[in-house]
């Protein structure tokens, strides 16, 4: 490494004893340090990118799953599963006889878990207090930019399937 | 004995690092935002965050090096 006064110890060079040197080698050290801070946050975006790439190459048309049996749930019951993949949550939700919906279980503001609130019918995000109608997904109040993604749910026979995910930015 | 630096030095070295202090004020917010954005579902703004990230970071390394090379030049 190069030295700025060679004809001085290394010591001296360090650890200056003149109030002006002591001032420019912290300040230099300082920028040094915010230099290597610098370095920290660009790794941060870096493993921000590498995430969304790995993200990209989960499955795209993921299988069927069976969900839950048609009379498994009383109406306004609700049934946490996991589609298309172990790590994404959702709710199974019975508005009627006859009907079922599902939704991502992640708020579309910060991924909070969302809750149904079977008395309002609407989904709330404890959070940041953002609510989404239990009927069609869409915002219904508080800081969430989109609607839930929904969950496709068929029955087929006794049974309830996930189908397929409909996209969030749709 | 190698003479004191001069107090222009000095305030040069304190301007280098406050322009130094922006970049990362602004790198920092670029990192909340891209994180947001990634917690939100939001592929697009990665890559770009990434690059601009890059570049700031780039800028601040540019700026440690031409203190230090201006300093063993004896410029300073």
């Amino acid at each position: 490494m190069s030295r700025s006064h060679p004809s001085l110890p290394l010591w001296k060079e360090d650890v200056s004893f003149r109030a002006a040197d002591e001032r420019f080698v912290m300040r230099r050290q300082f920028g040094r340090a915010m230099a290597l801070t610098s370095l920290g946050m660009f790794l941060g975006n870096l493993w921000i990118l590498g995430r969304t790439w790995t993200r990209r190459l989960a499955p795209r048309n993921p299988s069927a799953v069976v969900v839950a049996g048609v009379s498994e749930l009383a109406i306004g019951q609700v049934k946490v599963f996991a589609y298309p993949t172990q790590d994404d949550p959702c709710l199974l939700i019975r508005l009627s006889a006859t009907s079922w919906v599902a939704y991502s279980q992640k708020c579309t503001h910060l991924s909070c878990a969302v809750v149904y609130e079977s008395e309002t019918g609407r989904l709330a995000c404890p959070c940041h207090h953002g609510y989404f109608s239990a009927a069609t997904g869409e915002v219904l109040q508080g800081p969430p930019p989109r609607r839930l993604p929904r969950v496709h749910i068929e029955p087929r026979g006794f049974e309830l399937v996930a189908v397929g995910m409909e996209d969030d930015r749709a | 004995m190698p003479a004191a630096p001069s107090a222009r030095a000095l305030a040069l070295v304190g301007g280098v690092n406050v322009f130094i202090g922006i970049l990362l004020v602004v790198q920092m917010w670029l990192l909340t935002a891209s994180l947001e954005s990634f917690l939100a579902d939001h592929d697009e703004a990665s890559l770009p965050g990434a690059v601009v990230s890059g570049v700031l970071f780039v800028g601040c390394l540019l700026l440690t090096r031409f203190i230090d090379r201006a300093s063993r030049r004896g410029g300073l």
